[in-house]
């Protein structure tokens, strides 16, 4: 008789603490993407963009006018994106971190914002003649991106993204010549350099 | 005929109702019997919970970061980091930054082997409603 009795609130009472314990697993999960850092840059998709990089600059050198030059790059960043894309998805994937919430979100959203600018102000230099000044801004813009992302991941990337304002600073001090030289350095060497370090350290 | 299917039906799905609440039931018994210490109260408060849970994954935290990661005031985080200190969960270490006063908070081993626990024993639950 007291079984019969007690069973019914027995089996509302059971599901109720199944909900709960889910909904505490979940907010387990939230709070450790919240805390933690973004671990998805790609160390190998960095050199792959790297190796892209060297190749559009000994490509770009040898372009006569300005026209060419900057569709030489342009090609790269269009080849380059998705390299890096594909990688981050895999890495991220194969580490359970999703690229649309959590700190992954928030490495994106910083990530992007300084990178998209770059698109209207490449026209607008372009426009007015100033191609000669394009890799001063890549590099500067890129390394802003890189930077405020790297707020939200290993230390190494913030590191990465002021290496890269600085040769981009330096771009607008030297010779306007110079141009593919620090566009090399930058966008191959820093790659190729922090990219390898990235895929021993951090696991791909 | 409709109706006696229906009939049919419905003390069948009930018993499985029963069933799973039972399996349930039996899960939550078994935790306390296997001996383990049962459900560790102390940390199933959601925010001492989030302290360990945010500790797990960062090899110290200071007072601010915990505060923008929990998303909460300086009096709460306080007291809930207190009774986590009590229970020697988490370690506090106050240092100066220069000038500036810092707290800096690390999980203890007893804190990480009470968050392990935890774990357990709420993917135990969780996984007797699938079963």
């Amino acid at each position: 008789m007291f079984d019969n009795a007690s069973a019914p609130a027995n089996s509302t009472k059971a599901p109720d603490l199944q909900i709960r314990a889910i909904n505490n697993l979940h907010y387990i999960r939230s709070t450790m993407e919240r805390a933690g850092s973004f671990t998805a840059v790609p160390g190998w998709g960095n050199v792959g963009i790297g190796a892209v990089a060297l190749l559009a600059a000994g490509l770009a050198a040898r372009q006569a006018d300005h026209l060419s030059w900057l569709l030489v790059w342009l090609g790269a960043a269009t080849l380059a994106f998705p390299i890096g894309l594909t990688t981050m998805h895999r890495k991220a994937r194969t580490i359970n971190l999703s690229l649309v919430s959590g700190v992954g979100r928030k490495f994106m959203l910083s990530l992007c914002p300084p990178m998209l600018a770059g698109i209207p102000l490449t026209l607008v230099f372009y426009r007015f003649g100033a191609v000669e000044s394009l890799p001063g801004l890549w590099l500067l813009l890129y390394g802003t991106g890189i930077v405020t992302a790297g707020a939200f991941s290993i230390r190494i990337i913030p590191i990465m993204g002021l290496s890269f304002m600085l040769l981009g600073c330096l771009a607008f001090i030297v010779p306007l010549s110079w141009g593919d030289i620090l566009m090399a350095l930058g966008f191959g060497g820093l790659h190729l350099v922090f990219g390898t370090i990235i895929a021993r350290r951090y696991g791909g | 005929m409709a109706k006696q299917s229906a009939l049919r039906k419905s003390p069948s799905a009930g018993s499985t109702e029963k069933q799973t609440a039972e399996g349930v039931l039996s899960v939550i018994r078994g935790l306390g019997a296997k001996g383990d210490k049962g459900l560790d109260r102390l940390i199933h408060e959601r925010m001492r919970l989030g302290i360990v849970s945010a500790l797990a994954i960062n090899e110290s935290l200071t007072f601010g970061d915990l505060k923008e990661i929990l998303e909460t005031t300086d009096g709460n985080l306080s007291v809930h980091a207190r009774k986590l200190e009590e229970a020697e969960y988490i370690k506090c270490i106050k240092y100066f930054d220069g000038r500036v006063p810092k707290t800096e908070f690390r999980l203890t081993p007893t804190g990480q082997q009470a968050l392990e626990r935890y774990l357990n024993h709420m993917e135990t639950l969780a996984k007797a409603m699938k079963s």
